[in-house]
């Protein structure tokens, strides 16, 4: 009997959570007032859902913001998404009526629809959805709403998303009249270091028109000291910022300048196409990118990858053509290779510009390479930025692999440091020249592929890294691998620590008139090579 | 090699009073005389004659000569010392904009009014560098000054720390880049990516007008001739040989008791003064000149 008695109620809650699954979406007088004609009235119905922040409050809310919520005259309110359900009901319609009016929004309600979108996102089952809700309140800061945070805070578990409710609570606090509560709010915000609740703090110590304070004492105090601990921690981030990005502005040099290492700095070629070089392999990249979409999209993700030995190749082989047509002849005339390797970049620049256009392509970052990663409150570091870092490590002890422990390293090794000798011993010079040359061209292409990832891919693109490039490698000192390590990361780092005191052009010159200067005083570089071999 | 190296210095020798053979003066004189009459031809004879040469063709060539007016200034340094420059360039636009700070006060109504590219950035007085350029004499000594000292000033200190070869034409190069860079900024006061544009008169001279054209083209065609001439004397005189010299070994040259620094540093400064005077024949047309000669030089 009670095992039946049981067995009935279980039956019947089933059947009422099925019910409640397609039954109202919202009751009939919050339906009313949503699509009631006065905007204050909708403004109310919006206020309201995000209040009661449900999932279907949250459904109606999407909805409204997508322009998807229609209304009969007869007052039926419609939600179109995969289906057409009307909202009061729960009844799935098969089309939409014609004469279902879409309901209109203007920028105050847009902008309170944002807000109490977020409030019920808070509830979603995604997390980044709810961090990102969590981070848009944390300026919203309404003392009214706070028992939703707090609800929204006992149920989730994520540390990410706790520390973000907690901040949006503590900006919400602000407001409230208790004088403890406002101390600890301010303690909160000091803490997080975030420079977007230094308006609110400064406002603490704002005083009123007739000189006196609204603020007490303790609460204006904790406030300074709350700024003070933000702007420190501003600061911080923005030395660190500095530091990273210029980390990452000395990988990208040193990729472009580590095939003009090998090239410039072992065979003593000048090759003023190297920079034309680096743009062959971000067109590269560009052609696989096609190529994957079109024919294998599943791919997408990896199509970089594919793209850095196509592009080694490609590079390669245009550079080993050059040498074998045009450098060759040249050898012992640097003058002459540099104006001749200067046309071929010209010629090279222009057949670009005739095969795709003088416009930039557009390259698209994989997934796994967009987005970024917040080190510490503003400061945040993109993917691309930290794989390219590591990209151009792996490239410096690549070629140190192939200089210092392949056949071939030893050859070019041994031809840089007497050629005739080496061709004495059996040293195919004519081959092994091709083979580095073909090499550093080959690594130029896969710096290519790097820059395609962080800027734009243009005919102009080589034109951009080659003084760069010939800095780093002037500076680092010619045939100096670990010389040019150094002065790519360090010529970046510099870089970057001066552009925020006098701006990109003034940092760009002094860096310049730096290297100039420097030239002077070590005319060989950082590095420079002992003994006879230095004139 | 040999053979042929000394007798040419020995023909040099020869004919250092006279410059040149009187045959290849006679032909020099000839060519130039032709490239005078272009202008005339222009000038006086109706547009349907069968000997006119319309307007573009003469600024076309007004243009090659001010080329090979770089190329001989391009040729003193790097034919006869042994220095590549790339960065002729950016002398040629420092004589440009020095001139065209002139141009763009002519074309105003009052010296004091503001060039139209000001006038947008609402700055509302002359950046000290522009004073007293209403005055063409003191536009023309800054062409020649300021590249001039630029070039010395580099050149000294390029010299004297022994920078040779590729290294030079590299710290050129990057110097070019690093001014192309600050002119391209609208702040530094010369127009930023639109350079100087729409000038209107030259000493009073509409510069448009075909016979200021005409007299513009004379004044290239003469700067040219003396250039080549001053480039001849140079070349055929000791100092000459030295350079040559520089060229060929400079360490051998120093062991002789040769300091090759000052001969260095008075080609090259030279050189960027030729550079920077072509200047004023060239921007007859309105030009940024320094992204066009980058490429050229």
């Amino acid at each position: 009997m009670t095992r039946w008695l049981y067995r009935l109620c279980v039956g019947w809650l089933c059947m009422m959570a099925i019910s409640t699954q397609a039954a109202t979406l919202l009751d009939k007088p919050l339906a009313q007032q949503l699509v009631a004609s006065n905007p204050a009235q909708r403004l109310a119905a919006i206020e309201a859902l995000g209040q009661a922040a449900t999932p279907h409050a949250l459904l109606v809310l999407r909805a409204l913001s997508q322009g998807t919520v229609f209304v009969r005259p007869d007052g039926e309110v419609l939600l179109s998404g995969d289906e057409i359900t009307n909202v009061l009901s729960g009844a799935v319609v098969a089309a939409l009526p014609d004469d279902a009016k879409r309901v209109a929004l203007n920028n105050r309600l847009r902008g309170a629809l944002q807000t109490e979108m977020a409030y019920a996102s808070l509830f979603d089952n995604s997390k980044t959805v709810k961090l990102q809700a969590a981070q848009q309140l944390q300026s919203v800061a309404n003392p009214a709403r706070l028992s939703i945070l707090q609800r929204a805070l006992s149920a989730s578990n994520d540390s990410d998303l706790i520390a973000a409710i907690e901040l949006a609570i503590a900006s919400a606090s602000l407001q409230l009249p208790d004088d403890q509560v406002r101390l600890v709010a301010i303690e909160k915000l000091g803490q997080s270091g975030l420079g977007q609740f230094k308006v609110a703090l400064t406002a603490l110590l704002q005083p009123s028109v007739d000189g006196s304070y609204a603020e007490p004492q303790v609460v204006r105090e904790a406030a300074i000291v709350a700024l003070e601990k933000i702007e420190r921690q501003q600061k911080l981030q923005t030395w660190l910022g500095n530091i990273f990005f210029g980390l990452s502005l000395g990988s990208v040099l040193l990729l472009a300048a580590l095939g003009l290492a090998v090239i410039f700095g072992l065979m003593g070629v000048i090759n003023m196409a190297h920079g034309e070089l680096l743009m062959i392999g971000a067109y590269s990249t560009y052609l696989v990118q096609t190529a994957v979409s079109e024919w294998w999209p599943a791919g997408f993700d990896y199509y970089v990858l594919i793209a850095l030995p196509v592009a080694f190749v490609i590079t390669a082989s245009v550079g080993m053509l050059l040498e074998k047509t045009v450098i060759r002849w040249l050898y012992g005339r640097p003058l002459e290779t540099l104006l001749a390797t200067w046309g071929v970049s010209l010629i090279l620049m222009q057949a670009v510009r005739s095969v795709f256009g003088a416009q930039n392509v557009a390259v698209v970052n994989p997934s796994w390479m967009s987005g970024g990663w917040r080190v510490m409150g503003d400061l945040v570091i993109s993917y691309n930025r930290i794989y390219i870092f590591f990209f151009s490590l792996f490239v410096v002890a690549l070629i140190w692999v192939i200089l210092n422990r392949t056949r071939i390293g030893l050859f070019v090794r041994a031809i840089t440091q007497n050629r005739r000798m080496a061709g004495c011993v059996g040293v195919p010079t004519g081959q092994v020249d091709m083979l580095a040359f073909g090499l550093g061209a080959g690594i130029a292409g896969l710096g290519g592929v790097a820059l395609s990832q962080l800027g734009n891919v243009g005919p102009d693109l080589g034109r951009t890294y080659i003084v760069d490039s010939f800095m780093v490698v002037v500076l680092g000192g010619v045939g100096q691998l670990a010389g040019t390590v150094i002065a790519a990361l360090g010529l970046g780092t510099l870089n970057k620590l001066i552009e925020p005191m006098s701006g990109a052009v003034i940092a760009k010159i002094s860096i310049l008139v730096f290297i100039i200067l420097f030239i002077q005083k070590r005319p060989q570089g950082i590095f420079a090579p002992k003994g006879r071999s230095a004139e | 090699m040999m053979t042929a190296t000394t007798s040419r210095f020995a023909w040099a020798r020869q004919c250092s009073p006279m410059l040149y053979r009187p045959g290849a003066w006679m032909a020099i004189l000839l060519v130039a005389a032709g490239f005078a009459v272009l202008p005339m031809l222009n000038l006086w004879l109706p547009a349907d004659h069968a000997w006119y040469v319309s307007q573009h063709t003469i600024s076309l060539i007004g243009k090659f000569i001010c080329f090979a007016l770089a190329a001989l200034a391009l040729d003193l340094v790097w034919g006869y010392a042994g220095i590549l420059s790339l960065g002729h360039g950016l002398f040629f636009a420092l004589g440009g904009y020095a001139h065209g700070m002139y141009l763009m006060r002519a074309a105003k109504d009052s010296p004091q009014a503001l060039p139209d590219f000001m006038v947008f950035l609402s700055w509302d007085q002359l950046p000290w560098f522009w004073s007293f350029t209403q005055y063409p004499l003191y536009a023309w000594l800054l062409v020649i000054l300021v590249p001039g000292l630029l070039a010395f000033v580099f050149g000294y200190f390029a010299f004297k720390s022994r920078i040779t070869g590729v290294y030079f034409s590299i710290i050129t190069q990057a110097l070019t880049f690093a001014a192309m860079l600050l002119f391209f900024r609208n702040e530094t006061g010369f127009g930023g990516n639109n350079g100087f544009t729409d000038f209107k008169w030259i000493l009073g001279f509409d510069i448009t007008a075909p016979e200021t054209r005409a007299g513009l083209y004379w004044v290239s065609l003469l700067t040219l001739l003396a250039a080549l001439v001053l480039g001849r004397y140079i070349t055929t005189s000791k100092l000459g040989r030295v350079l040559m010299g520089v060229r060929d070994a400079e360490s051998r040259l120093r062991f002789l008791g040769y300091e090759p620094a000052g001969f260095k540093l008075f080609v090259w400064t030279l050189s960027a003064i030729l550079c920077g005077v072509l200047d004023v024949n060239y921007l007859g047309r309105s030009t940024t000149t320094i992204l066009a000669d980058f490429d050229e030089a």
